[in-house]
C-alpha cells in the first residue's frame, strides 16, 4: 500500500490540530466573552472557510504565501525557502482551512460555561489566568475534544486547498487525498480503493469515539 | 469596635446603588430588602466582583473574603475535597487543616463524593466550608438557604450559629426572609432601591415604626427571652424577658431564644382583660404612634428595655383616645419562634 501519503496526511493533521488548539483557545475565549463591535466581524472571518470553496481559499493563500506574496516573501527572506509547495506552507493553509472546526466547538463550550464558576474561583483566591486553567478549561473539556477531533478529521480530508497551495510533491505535499485523486486519474483503482477504505474506517472510528464520549458525558 | 467601611457608588442601567455605611466586623450582619433592592449587588461590591465608578478596585482574588453564592457554584469537575482545597491551596497563610475546618460544618465524611452526589443541605454546607477553608477575614452569604426546603433550613441554621461562635469571622448575610435574619443576626441593614433606609441593632431597628418598607411586609418586633419553666400539663413554656413574662406553646430545649411578635398579633387595652383566651397580657407604655394606612396605625410600645409593635385601627385609636406616654396592656395572640 501507498503508505507515504497516509503518513504525511497524519503528520499534517496532527501538527495542524496542535497549533489550532494552541492558538484557537485564546481566540475562542475572546469570541465567547467579547462585547466589542469587532466581535461579529472576527466571528464571520473565522467562519468563512466553512462556506468558501477550497479553491478560493487556496487561490489567495497561493498568492499570499507565494515568493512574491506578503507572507511568502518574508519567509523567503528569513529562511531562503518558498512556502508554497512545501509542508510548512501546507500546515499554514490547513490551519486557516480548519480554523472554524477548532474554534467553534471551543467557543460553544466557553459560552455555555457559567461565568459564576469563574467568579467563585476568583473569590477563592485564583487569578484570572489561574481560574481559566483550573476551572474554565476542565469544564469545557468536551468542546476541546470536539475541536481536536473535528480539526484533525477535517484536515485529513482536505483536497482543494492542498492542491492549490501544495501541489503534488512526494513526501512534501502529496497527502492522501491528492494521492487518491492521482491513482484515479491513472485508472489505478486498486490503489485508490486501498487508501480510500483506510480513510473511511479511520474517520468513522474517530467520529464514533467522539460521539461516544459525548454520550457518556450526557448520561452523567 | 472595628467596622467594615462600605462606600459604593454603582450604576447598572436604571439601577443606582449608593451605599455609605459601616458594618460591624464581628457577629452576623443581616441585609434585608425586597428583590431588586441591591442586596446581592452590595455583596458583589464587597467581594470586588463589580466594576465601581471610582477605579481603585482591588481584584477579588486579592481580598480575604469568602463568598457563598446563592447557586453555590461548587466546581462539578472536582470532588468535595478538591473543592475545599481549591481556596485552601491558594491562601498559603491558612493555619488550620482542611479537616479541622470542615468539621465545623460536618462535611469531613463527604470528602470523596462528587458534587452531584450531594443532597441540597450537604452541598450548602460544603459551599460554606469551601469559603471557610480559604481562611477569610469576612464571609459573605447570599441567600444561603434559598435552595433548601423548610425542614432542611431548620437543621441548617444551627450550623451558621456554630460557625459564628467558633470562628469569630464576621458574616454578612443576605436574605429576604425576616425570620432567618431574626434568628441569626445581631445587626441589620435594610436596603431599598439601592439605598440604606435603616441600620442598627436588630431589636432596635425592627421595633421602629417609621420605616415603611419594613412595616408593610414584616412589621413586628423581636424580643430575646430566657426560659423559666415548662408546664407539661398544658404543654406551655414560660419565658422571661426584660419587659415581663411570655407563655409560648410547646417545649424548648434552649436556654434563651428570640421571638418575633408580629404587629398584627398585638392588640391593646386600657385595663387588663379579666377573662380572655389570650395568655399574654403585658403592661407597657406607648412610645410612638405612626399612621400606616387610612385605616391603621402602628404603635411602638416599651416594656422595660424591650419594644413591641402593635397594629391597631384608626377607629380604636380614637375610641380609646390613645396617645404617646399612655399606659396600656398589650395582648399577644401568638409569637413566631425564630429559634
Amino acid at each position: 500500500m501507498d503508505i507515504g501519503p497516509l503518513w504525511l496526511s497524519f503528520q499534517l493533521a496532527f501538527i495542524t490540530t496542535i497549533l489550532l488548539i494552541f492558538f484557537g483557545t485564546p481566540l475562542a475565549w475572546w469570541l465567547s466573552q467579547s462585547k466589542s463591535k469587532l466581535q461579529p466581524i472576527i466571528q464571520t472571518i473565522v467562519a468563512l472557510p466553512i462556506v468558501l470553496p477550497p479553491t478560493v481559499l487556496g487561490f489567495y493563500l497561493l498568492i499570499i504565501l507565494g515568493p512574491e506574496g506578503f507572507i511568502g516573501s518574508w519567509w523567503v527572506y528569513l529562511t531562503g525557502n518558498t512556502l508554497t509547495f512545501s509542508f510548512t506552507g501546507l500546515v499554514i493553509a490547513s490551519c486557516i482551512y480548519s480554523l472554524p472546526f477548532a474554534v467553534q466547538p471551543m467557543q460553544n463550550a466557553f459560552e455555555s460555561l457559567s461565568f459564576d464558576y469563574l467568579e467563585a474561583a476568583w473569590t477563592l483566591g485564583a487569578s484570572k489566568m489561574d481560574a481559566f486553567f483550573s476551572v474554565a478549561l476542565p469544564l469545557s473539556l468536551r468542546g476541546f475534544i470536539s475541536a481536536a477531533v473535528l480539526s484533525f478529521a477535517h484536515t485529513l480530508g482536505e483536497f482543494g486547498v492542498v492542491l492549490m497551495v501544495g501541489g503534488n510533491i512526494s513526501g512534501e505535499s502529496r497527502v492522501v487525498s491528492i494521492a487518491i485523486y492521482e491513482h484515479v486519474e491513472k485508472l489505478n483503482y486498486a490503489a485508490a480503493h486501498q487508501l480510500s477504505v483506510v480513510l473511511i474506517i479511520f474517520s468513522f472510528f474517530l467520529l464514533f469515539g467522539m460521539f461516544l464520549v459525548h454520550r457518556r458525558w450526557q448520561l452523567q | 469596635m472595628n467596622y467594615i467601611e462600605c462606600n459604593f457608588l454603582l450604576r447598572k442601567g436604571e439601577f443606582l446603588l449608593d451605599i455609605n455605611t459601616k458594618i460591624p466586623a464581628k457577629g452576623i450582619t443581616g441585609i434585608l430588602g425586597a428583590s431588586g433592592s441591591g442586596k446581592t449587588t452590595l455583596l458583589r461590591c464587597l467581594a470586588g466582583l463589580e466594576k465601581l465608578q471610582h477605579d481603585d478596585v482591588c481584584p477579588p482574588n486579592k481580598r480575604d473574603i469568602g463568598y457563598v453564592f446563592q447557586d453555590l457554584q461548587l466546581f462539578p469537575h472536582l470532588t468535595v475535597q478538591k473543592n475545599l482545597e481549591y481556596g485552601w491551596r491558594r491562601n498559603p497563610n491558612t493555619k488550620k487543616s482542611i479537616i479541622e475546618l470542615s468539621e465545623i460544618l460536618e462535611v469531613d465524611h463527604l470528602f470523596d463524593r462528587s458534587i452531584n452526589e450531594l443532597s441540597g443541605g450537604e452541598a450548602q454546607r460544603v459551599c460554606i466550608a469551601r469559603a471557610l477553608c480559604q481562611d477569610p477575614k469576612l464571609i459573605l452569604m447570599d441567600e444561603p438557604l434559598s435552595s433548601l426546603d423548610i425542614r432542611c433550613r431548620k437543621i441548617f441554621l444551627p450550623y451558621l450559629d456554630r460557625l459564628n461562635k467558633e470562628t469569630s469571622i464576621p458574616i454578612i448575610y443576605v436574605s429576604h426572609n425576616i425570620d432567618e435574619i431574626c434568628q441569626l443576626s445581631d445587626h441589620i441593614i435594610v436596603l431599598d432601591k439601592g439605598n440604606v433606609i435603616a441600620e442598627g441593632d436588630l431589636q432596635d431597628t425592627l421595633s421602629r415604626v417609621d420605616i415603611p418598607l419594613l412595616n408593610s411586609q414584616h412589621a413586628g418586633a423581636v424580643i430575646e427571652a430566657r426560659k423559666l419553666k415548662y408546664d407539661s400539663n398544658f404543654d406551655l413554656s414560660l419565658f422571661e424577658f426584660s419587659g415581663g413574662e411570655l407563655w409560648v406553646p410547646g417545649s424548648y430545649d434552649i436556654l434563651t431564644g428570640r421571638f418575633r411578635i408580629r404587629a398584627s398579633d398585638v392588640s391593646l387595652s386600657r385595663a387588663p382583660i379579666e377573662s380572655s383566651t389570650i395568655l399574654n397580657s403585658l403592661p407597657s407604655i406607648i412610645e410612638e404612634i405612626v399612621t400606616e394606612t387610612n385605616a391603621t396605625h402602628l404603635v411602638r410600645l416599651r416594656l422595660g428595655s424591650s419594644y413591641l409593635i402593635a397594629r391597631i385601627t384608626r377607629r380604636s385609636l380614637h375610641e380609646l383616645r390613645l396617645k404617646a406616654g399612655d399606659k396600656v396592656f398589650a395582648q399577644i395572640k401568638s409569637v413566631t419562634v425564630s429559634c
